[in-house]
């Protein structure tokens, strides 16, 4: 007899994230870092473990490297099971061949054997693109007591920007009746979050009959959920009430990080109800010298500050020179930063060095200036791409 | 590796009032995040040391509770790794004594352990000491015993306590001493191998030794050729409540920072998931060091601030070493102080302490 897991969670982390440009050179988006600690994937995943999820499948695709590693065997998860656990699965070749993941319904699909066997009664399944907290146990919670097959989680968006977002038409008990992609005169301002709950067998018959269509894309939003619908199937939405934000272009990223810089963030990090896991780097405590200010800013270990931080994010071992002034930035890990550097609302990837007296400012008009990785800032040269 | 280590808190004093109450030497946080013992193990993992055990009498709850298994030094392996060893011996044939107990109690360890050299320590010297260089030494002299020692500048109140080492040019040990004015301050640190170390131990017990240090080994000078090995690197002892305070903020200068935790080595200790720490508009940090998880809406100087600290709107922070998830109500105001863990301040309190002897408060207290 198979031991049953409940709900197995399936979380979509192949995506290349275009929007991000520079900072998914080398890395797939889940890995993206954020908020001077985190990767994007640690908040699903973080989200998992405190609502009770102990088995997530990780499908992975574009540039694993870095986010393999990263998860290793789930630890700073508390995802390392016995039985169940984290599970990284990328494509794979079987004897009657294999093929990439050719869309979000198809990843799932190719790992039909993962799932069953912990033979659930339901899948969740997640995207690794947002920021936010949710208790995935209350939404399941809402999908039994509906009696539903499907639940899609929804949040409202103001109308205005509803046109830009996947839009569901509800009856007044959430039962969805219709979807609307991005629809120019939207009839609700319920947005789909990209989280879903199935029926773990009605799902499976409609993955395999997705695979064998020609003409699908294999989406969950395009092929398979309209395909449920058309069926007449139980469709819920389910309201998520609370800080929620996709973080796909550099936009939204630097946005989302300065969010948490507010008095009272919407996003609180110090929640020790709802922590945030995320692997720990061993770095000492951060030292501010005589000479730095530091005002509305988020630093965190293993930083040598001597400048003046003002309303920026400083990731671990991060040093700031003598002089610098940094502010409406976000600094990532182990950027070396020299002695009376200008940098304004900027992005500043991994391991950057940015020598004595360059400024790094957008031009006029422009939002905000993202350096790569690795880059290296010669003395004295202003950038503003 | 060929070497074992052992860290022997058996002979080391509850020095620090307040802050060794409930919990041993060993145990007691320091600069910011670590615990006095993350130094010396961190040492000895960094060197490649695979078996380490702790030798432990009283008060290791809070000890056993930051070790664990020892995963934060990679020590959680399956063969090897991590032993914490409380007393727990019954035999009623047993005639040991003082720290003796601890070897004769748990020759297994000594015998399950592959390595054939024994480096011993205590827990109160932070330094960033490379065991492979001692043990190149102690070949390259065919030493029996290796002692380190550490030729310091200027004496301090704490070396004061410290034994000392009279070395030839040769640098042989002649003797072990307590001395006050003698800069070559003994690191409480020695090479060994492991067959002289279980013959000294076996011989000490039937001449009803009670010290392996100071009954079996410091009266063998003369008739084994015990080595000394200078650590030249970054270095303080702690042993009272003032050489903690000092030396925690020593840590504000920056090349004693780097040099303790920019080196070669990296110190290790138990993680804990705390977010970055936040500075709110109109918060002044100068000169300090500070754990991530700390909230920071007031005014800290000169001082050392662990994980989860709040301090809130107009409060004061000068010159003080404030322990974890300490809470720094609106207007107090707190300099030289030294608050053990959780304690909490309410609003418009004043605690002020003298540099040379800062306030101590126990942990968990509301004032």
């Amino acid at each position: 007899m198979k031991r049953r897991k409940e709900c197995v969670a399936m979380l979509l982390a192949g995506g290349e994230g275009k929007r991000l440009q520079l900072l998914t050179k080398n890395l797939a988006k889940p890995a993206v870092y954020f908020g001077g600690k985190y990767r994007i994937i640690d908040f699903p995943l973080s989200n998992c473990t405190n609502s009770g999820i102990d088995t997530v499948g990780v499908l992975t695709q574009y540039q694993p490297l870095i986010l393999n590693s990263y998860i290793g065997i789930g630890s700073a998860w508390s995802l390392d099971r016995k039985h169940g656990g984290v599970s990284v699965l990328p494509p794979f070749q079987a004897q009657e061949g294999g093929d990439w993941y050719k869309g979000t319904a198809d990843a799932i699909y190719q790992n039909v054997n993962f799932i069953e066997q912990y033979n659930p009664k339901y899948v969740l399944v997640l995207s690794g693109d947002h920021i936010y907290k949710m208790d995935y146990a209350k939404m399941l919670h809402f999908h039994k007591e509906k009696e539903a097959d499907v639940t899609i989680s929804v949040i409202e968006v103001p109308w205005e920007e509803a046109s830009r977002f996947g839009i569901l038409n509800t009856t007044e008990d959430l039962c969805i009746h219709t979807f609307d992609e991005k629809p120019e005169n939207p009839q609700s301002n319920l947005a789909s979050m990209g989280i879903y709950i199935f029926n773990w067998d009605l799902l499976k018959r409609y993955l395999t009959e997705d695979a064998s269509n020609l003409r699908s894309s294999h989406d969950f939003g395009k092929d398979v959920l309209p395909k449920l619908l058309d069926d007449g199937k139980r469709l819920f939405a389910y309201q998520f009430d609370g800080y929620w934000k996709d973080v796909g272009t550099v936009e939204s990223l630097w946005e989302a990080n300065m969010d948490l810089l507010d008095d009272a963030p919407q996003f609180n990090l110090n929640d020790s109800n709802w922590r945030m896991y995320s692997v720990n780097p061993n770095q000492p405590p951060q030292y501010i010298s005589q000479k730095a200010t530091v005002n509305r800013a988020l630093i965190n270990e293993g930083c040598l500050v001597d400048g003046s931080i003002d309303h920026s994010i400083l990731f671990f071992g991060v040093h700031v020179g003598e002089g610098s002034r940094i502010s409406d930035s976000v600094i990532m890990p182990n950027v070396k930063i020299g002695k009376n550097v200008i940098i304004e609302k900027a992005i500043i990837g991994e391991n950057t060095v940015i020598e004595d007296g360059a400024v790094v400012r957008a031009k006029e008009g422009q939002k905000i200036t993202l350096i790569g990785e690795n880059s290296h800032i010669f003395a004295s040269v202003v950038v503003n791409n | 590796m060929e070497i074992m280590g052992v860290i022997n808190l058996d002979n080391e004093q509850d020095f620090l009032n307040e802050l060794t109450y409930f919990r041993c030497g060993a145990a007691v946080p320091f600069g910011g995040r670590y615990r006095l013992i993350d130094f010396v193990i961190s040492n000895m993992t960094n060197t490649g040391f695979i078996d380490i055990a702790v030798f432990t009498r009283r008060k290791y709850r809070s000890l056993m509770d930051h070790l664990g298994k020892g995963k934060s030094w990679d020590l959680d392996t399956k063969y090897g790794g991590l032993f914490i060893l409380p007393p727990d011996w019954n035999d009623p044939t047993d005639i040991s004594k003082g720290d003796l107990q601890h070897f004769h109690n748990n020759l297994d360890f000594f015998h399950r352990g592959k390595a054939e050299y024994v480096l011993i320590s205590g827990s109160q010297h932070v330094c960033g000491v490379n065991y492979q260089e001692v043990f190149d030494h102690h070949q390259k002299t065919e030493a029996d015993i290796t002692l380190i020692y550490k030729k310091v500048d200027i004496l301090e109140p704490e070396h004061k306590q410290c034994q000392k080492l009279a070395v030839t040019e040769e640098g042989r040990v002649v003797e072990v001493t307590n001395e006050e004015y003698n800069n070559n301050v003994y690191m409480n640190m020695y090479l060994i191998s492991k067959k002289l170390l279980l013959q000294l131990v076996e011989h000490g017990i039937a001449h009803g030794a009670t010290h392996l240090f100071n009954n079996c080994i410091t009266s063998e000078l003369k008739n084994i050729n015990v080595q000394a090995f200078e650590y030249k690197g970054v270095h303080c002892v702690i042993n009272s409540v003032q050489s903690y305070y000092k030396n925690n903020l020593k840590l504000l200068n920056p090349d004693f920072y780097r040099d303790l935790f920019f080196n070669e080595q990296t110190i290790n200790t138990k993680v804990k998931n705390e977010p970055p720490a936040r500075y709110s508009e109109g918060s002044h940090v100068s000169n300090s060091l500070v754990g991530n998880g700390c909230i920071i809406e007031g005014t800290v100087e000169n001082s050392i601030l662990f994980r989860g600290v709040k301090v809130h709107k107009n409060a004061i922070v000068k010159n003080c070493i404030i322990m974890q998830r300490c809470n720094i109500s609106e207007n107090a105001i707190l300099e030289n102080v030294i608050l053990d863990k959780e304690v909490s301040l309410t609003e418009g309190k004043r605690l002020i302490g003298n540099e040379q002897m800062p306030f101590v408060i126990p942990k968990r207290r509301v004032i």
